[in-house]
């Protein structure tokens, strides 16, 4: 059976390439960063959880203490990308298109064929398994039409990732976190406590406390994603989903959306709101977040109706 | 009942609003919030061990970054503004719907770095809206100019969030799945990802309605 294992060595060996390559160029902070990850990867499952704890608290050192750099590796020149983009043309789109290809394709297929009975994949794990077929695939294909240097697909990868920094790992840090919550029973004491607030029973004002809560966190936050676990371990899951029996994929989908409502208004999120704005060379800095008020804040009211009527009326 | 352990969510609200390292933000919160539940410290470093490695799924994503890359390499990003470009002639109105329709598109499709303001808005679709704009329209105040840059920014922020999270290979769609699937709710990203569909379609009506009607608008002002 192909288990989450198998990524794992994939993403362990990918991460364990991009240390080396930093490590080349002396960057210790990167390359630190990048091989703790690739041991977390090819070593998690068989270390105690102390261990990994203590992996967690390496990264994270490494990271507050701004360890991370941004890398420079050889690449073409925009010239040569101009040159190359007229005569490849379009196709240029194909290789990305291979991948969710592959994981949509590939999982309809399993599931809804007798291949399913094969026990193939592990329980649940297809898409994401068939996601990392897709991207061996996609690589592939560029590789044997594209003919890069050896290294090249590895180097640009690394341009990439380490643009990211340590960014790469926080939404699988805010999902750690919210497993935290859950084992301190912090939706517990928020559902008691909800209870006296919001009247018992009143499905619509929970989903609108819950949607509003994930904007107005995001707001202050400047980040949904880091808004999200606090919110579902505060009412998405006690209230939303236990108590009132809704359907967990839309409210934690369209939860998610709702704080994205947030995101559109925020100059917390600099990237999206404030920095446009300054290459805009914009007389006013919130000037993006003016543009963005009047679809944010219908869309939040849709998004409202949508896991009300997705979760609660369709479902039950 | 004690209340302390709430105190890990202000430590988040605060340390994201007061801009520290966010990973260190996170890790402190989730170990405060361990220890005022009244399990000592190395039982916190502990599950949050355990947690992480639970959830190395939402990190794998990132192995699809040679294919990215490599596509770059050989003028992706040269062919995406060629596309855009392909659009000149259009109105402002007509131009920012198509744009909000290809950058919602294309990040369904989970190429979601096509487009993004340095790439794209600030030496393409920003000069063209304006320039589409003054055609129709006339000379602009400073003013309006300054409106149909910003709109073009909020129409790239737009297409992106709301299109997405339709890709399931993504970091947001399974770190939904990773704090459902801790508190005893498995799902499949799958699942998930087709529940954004509802609102990437409402996100395209209202942003591209208000992007058609602020064309109308800027015409009325000058006839």
């Amino acid at each position: 059976m192909i288990t989450y294992e198998w990524l794992y060595a994939l993403a362990g060996a990918a991460f364990a390439l991009w240390a080396l390559l930093s490590v080349r160029e002396r960057r210790w902070g990167n390359a630190g960063f990048w091989a703790l990850l690739a041991a977390s990867f090819l070593l998690g499952s068989h270390v105690s959880d102390l261990m990994n704890g203590l992996l967690v608290l390496a990264m994270v050192a490494i990271a507050g203490g701004g360890g991370l750099t941004r890398s420079d590796p050889p690449t073409t020149t925009p010239q040569e990308r101009q040159l190359l983009s007229e005569r490849l043309g379009n196709r240029l789109f194909l290789p990305a298109l291979v991948v969710p290809l592959i994981a949509v394709a590939g999982t309809l297929l399993y599931n809804y064929t007798p291949f399913s009975e094969t026990g193939l994949f592990e329980a649940r794990r297809e898409t994401l398994i068939l996601f990392g077929v897709g991207v061996v695939a996609a690589l592939m294909s560029a590789i044997a039409w594209l003919r890069p240097p050896l290294l090249a697909p590895a180097e640009e990868g690394r341009r990439l990732l380490d643009s990211i920094g340590w960014a790469a790992i926080l939404p699988q840090m805010l999902a750690a976190l919210g497993a935290v919550f859950a084992l301190a029973g912090v939706g517990e004491i928020i559902g008691s406590l909800a209870g006296d607030i919001i009247p018992r029973g009143s499905v619509f004002l929970t989903v609108v406390v819950f949607a509003l809560g994930m904007a107005l966190f995001t707001v202050i936050m400047g980040n949904a994603f880091a808004a999200f676990p606090v919110m579902a371990a505060a009412i998405g899951i006690p209230l939303l989903v236990q108590q009132y029996g809704g359907n967990p994929a839309v409210i934690g989908a369209v939860g998610m959306l709702a704080g994205f409502c947030g995101t559109l208004l925020t100059p917390m999120a600099a990237n999206f709101n404030i920095v446009p704005a300054a290459l805009l060379a914009l007389k006013d800095q919130h000037g993006v977040i003016r543009q963005q008020i009047g679809t944010a804040l219908p869309l939040l009211v849709c998004n409202i109706v949508i896991i009300y009527v997705g979760a609660f009326l369709l479902w039950n | 009942m004690s209340y302390w352990p709430l105190l890990g969510i202000a430590i988040v609200v605060v340390g994201f609003a007061l801009r520290f390292n966010p990973l260190m933000v996170v890790v402190g919160a989730a170990l405060a919030t361990g220890v005022l539940a009244g399990f000592d410290l190395v039982a916190v470093i502990k599950a949050l061990g355990k947690a992480f490695n639970d959830n190395r799924y939402i990190t794998v994503t990132w192995i699809i970054l040679p294919v990215i890359g490599l596509l770059e390499r050989n003028g992706l990003q040269q062919r995406a503004r060629a596309v855009i470009e392909g659009m000149r002639g259009a109105t402002m109105g007509r131009l920012l719907v198509a744009y909000l329709a290809l950058r919602q598109l294309t990040s369904a499709l989970g190429m979601k770095d096509i487009g993004g303001h340095p790439q794209a808005v600030r030496p393409l679709v920003a000069p063209m809206a304006e320039a589409a704009a003054i055609k129709n329209h006339g000379d602009l105040s400073e003013e309006d100019r300054d409106k149909i840059k910003a709109m073009a920014a909020a129409t790239d922020n737009v297409g992106l969030f709301f299109g997405e999270d339709i890709f399931f290979a993504i970091a947001s769609i399974l770190l939904i799945q990773g704090v459902f699937e801790s508190a005893g709710y498995p799902m499949t990203p799958l699942q998930l990802s087709i529940w954004a569909i509802p609102t990437a379609i409402c996100a395209f009506v209202i942003h591209g309605g208000r992007i058609l009607a602020f064309d109308r608008r800027l015409g009325r002002a000058r006839p």
